[in-house]
């Protein structure tokens, strides 16, 4: 087996708190291979963002990654790059989108020239070449009418649109490695369907391996060619998107499953998770998912699971597969 | 665009015109004119004197109804509406303290109010906007926390004491420049300005950069500034290209506002620093009883205001294209 195109070791995330740092991220471990479209699912509050941000040391203050980790992209220990290298790894190595396109472009400035800006950071190219490129750029992502959208602000785009430079922007240095963080949220159903579609296309042409958070697990079953599942903080289960939609073996993926609308289970009440995601700094112990999970046992509150292989590609956290536990 | 420039512009007329008629009732029907001449002649003058002084001085119509003219003149023989003929058209005539004429002090006191104001407002403007750069910058460290502990403290103390300080430090102690007065020769005229400028600038600074400060870290904040680190900018790159050139838009809004004042000087340090210019004339006028010369720079202080209002307008919509192009 080839080494694969990202590998995050043993990754912590820890903010300032009242009573010390507290971790938002905890010791996660996860790798992408070269054209791969991994999904990262969990509810809102799991880290799902910062361990994102961290693939690009953009963790904001006053975060910090904890020393231990290591987050290894086509060979090179990215966080251990001088801070130029590591600005060249931005945008060039690896892409990123965000889920609002509202406000993640710079509202005083063309979407032209902020696409075009991606590229003369990390090219050599003169302005009429750069130009032509964001231009055909634009007709990749599918901007009707591209050159004269060169000169449009933001605020003249729909959500739509602004979605599209977005990727335009990310894609335009052909990164091996796009990041979009719930990149169709904020968009409505017909325009994410769109969206998604041009994401897998521009992936599976450009051979770029892909980091998708989202929530939905319509998505997933989509784009997703390996799936991990995060809860406070830890990556709790991962799998083929196979193994994962079809044999969940985390409650809580199990859970995250049964509480999608179904079409055929239209009129019943959607079965929820009970309970809310703890807060970081208000972790359980043991088990973090115990005091809402149905099949939690006497190991549960004391005791941290281990990772527990299911398959050749499925791994869980959980004491119900961890035939050392007693039940 | 055009339109919306033309009615702002319109309602800048008609501001101006109401705060003429407000100048009316405060100058003529709440201070008697009688009273003026009066003060102006002294109380035992002959009553031709008296007479001559008020028509020298345009005081001798009635206020708003001339009962002794006959047509139009009914009207346009009085005082309300030399009032506003004189002032709309800048024939301010004679101050009534010393007779001389107002468009002349105020040409003689451009000049020198222009000298402190104009370097005080561009050297306040770079200093604070650089200094909040760099603090927002270094946002939450050491060099943050000095510099704002530095900014509350130039702030809580009152601006006459850099004054009374400064004359005594640089001018008494040091002797680096003249405590006060003025000498318009371009040779030494910088060696006059330079201390209350200074003065200025440091009694302006804390406010300025806490302010300025404040906008950067908002922007800083803000989701495309995380984009641009994305695409790979540098720290200085996003400062510049991005954060600063945001913040520009409610920097201006702040900063338009302030140019016309500029003609008018600056008031405490002119009158501390002997610098005759107008703010040193108004507060002349208003120790002298000079009520025509009051007027002319209240009037002028409005006029001026209501054009910052409408530059403020103007390049807010020519920085911001969401303004610009609706
Ligand atoms: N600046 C910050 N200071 C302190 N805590 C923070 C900060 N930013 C994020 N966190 C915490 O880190 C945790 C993880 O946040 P993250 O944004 O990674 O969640 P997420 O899984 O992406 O959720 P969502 O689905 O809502 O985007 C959250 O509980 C949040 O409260
Ligand atoms: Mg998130």
């Amino acid at each position: 087996m080839s080494a694969p195109l990202l590998a995050v070791e043993n990754l912590s995330i820890s903010f300032p708190g009242e009573a010390g740092p507290v971790r938002v991220v905890d010791r996660v471990s996860l790798s992408i291979a070269r054209g791969e479209t991994l999904a990262l699912v969990g509810e809102s509050g799991s880290g799902k963002s910062m361990t994102a941000l961290a693939m690009m040391r953009l963790v904001p203050k006053p975060g910090r990654i904890q020393p231990g980790a290591h987050i290894a992209f086509e060979g090179r220990d990215l966080l251990s790059l001088s801070v130029p290298d590591m600005r060249a790894v931005r945008g060039a190595g690896i892409g990123m989108i965000f889920q609002e396109p509202m406000t993640s472009l710079n509202p005083v400035t063309t979407v032209g020239d902020q696409v075009l800006e991606a590229i003369e950071l990390h090219a050599k190219l003169s302005r009429a070449q750069a130009r032509s490129h964001v231009i055909e750029l634009f007709g990749l992502v599918g901007i009707p009418d591209a050159k004269h959208r060169f000169g449009a602000y933001p605020h003249q785009l729909s959500g739509g649109l602004k979605q599209r430079v977005m990727i335009a922007m990310a894609m335009a240095m052909r990164p091996r490695l796009l990041i979009a963080d719930e990149p169709t949220t904020a968009l409505d159903a017909t325009i994410r369907a769109q969206i998604l579609e041009l994401l897998r296309d521009l992936s599976a042409k450009t051979e770029t391996a892909v980091l998708l958070i989202t929530h939905d697990f319509g998505v997933v079953n989509e784009v997703a060619d390996r799936v991990a599942v995060m809860y406070a903080g830890e990556i709790v289960e991962e799998g083929s998107r196979g193994e994962l939609l079809g044999h969940p073996r985390h409650p809580y993926t199990q859970g995250l499953l049964r509480s999608i609308p179904k079409a055929e289970a239209r009129g019943h009440r959607l079965e929820e998770i009970k309970g809310s995601v703890p807060r970081p700094g208000h972790w359980p112990t043991g088990c973090r998912f115990h005091p809402r999970c149905p099949h939690a046992f006497a190991p549960c509150p004391g005791t941290e699971p281990q990772r527990t292989t299911v398959s050749a590609t499925q791994a869980a956290c959980c004491h119900l597969l961890d035939r050392s536990v007693e039940p | 665009m055009a339109a919306y420039f033309l009615r702002r512009i319109g309602y800048g007329v008609i501001t101006l015109l109401g705060v003429l008629l407000l100048l009316f009732v405060l100058f003529f029907a709440v201070t008697d004119p009688d009273d003026i001449a009066r003060k102006a002649v002294g109380e035992r003058a002959r009553p031709e004197v008296y007479a001559q002084w008020k028509t020298n001085h345009g005081y001798d119509k009635p206020l708003i109804i001339n009962t002794g003219a006959t047509g139009a003149g009914r009207f346009t023989d009085t005082l309300l509406a030399e009032h506003y003929r004189r002032m709309l058209t800048f024939d301010f005539g004679r101050s009534d303290a010393d007779d001389s004429p107002i468009s002349r002090r105020l040409r003689e006191g451009a000049l020198p109010s222009l000298g402190i104001t104009v370097p005080l407002f561009v050297m306040g403007l770079v200093v604070s906007v650089a200094v909040a750069l760099f603090v927002a910058f270094f946002r939450e460290t050491y060099i943050d926390r000095v510099v704002l502990v530095l900014c509350m403290l130039t702030m809580s103390v009152a601006g006459l004491l850099y004054i009374i300080a400064g004359q005594y430090l640089v001018g008494q102690l040091l002797r680096w420049f003249p405590i006060s007065g003025f000498d318009p020769n371009p040779a030494v005229v910088a060696r006059f300005l330079a201390l209350p400028v200074l003065v200025g600038v440091l009694s302006g600074f804390g406010a300025d950069t806490r302010f300025y400060r404040t906008i950067f870290l908002e922007e800083i904040g803000r989701d495309y500034v995380r984009t641009a680190r994305a695409k790979g900018c540098g720290d200085a790159r996003v400062m510049v290209r991005h954060v600063l050139r945001n913040a520009l838009i409610p920097i201006l809004t702040n900063v338009v506002v302030q140019i016309p004042f500029l003609f008018t000087g600056a008031l405490l340090l002119e009158s501390f620093f002997g610098i005759p210019g107008l703010g040193a004339l108004t507060v002349e006028a208003i120790q002298g009883n000079d009520f025509s010369t009051l007027r002319t720079m209240v009037y002028l202080g409005a006029l001026l205001f209501i054009a910052g209002q409408i530059l403020t307008d103007i390049s807010y919509a020519l920085a911001d294209p969401r303004v610009r192009l609706g």
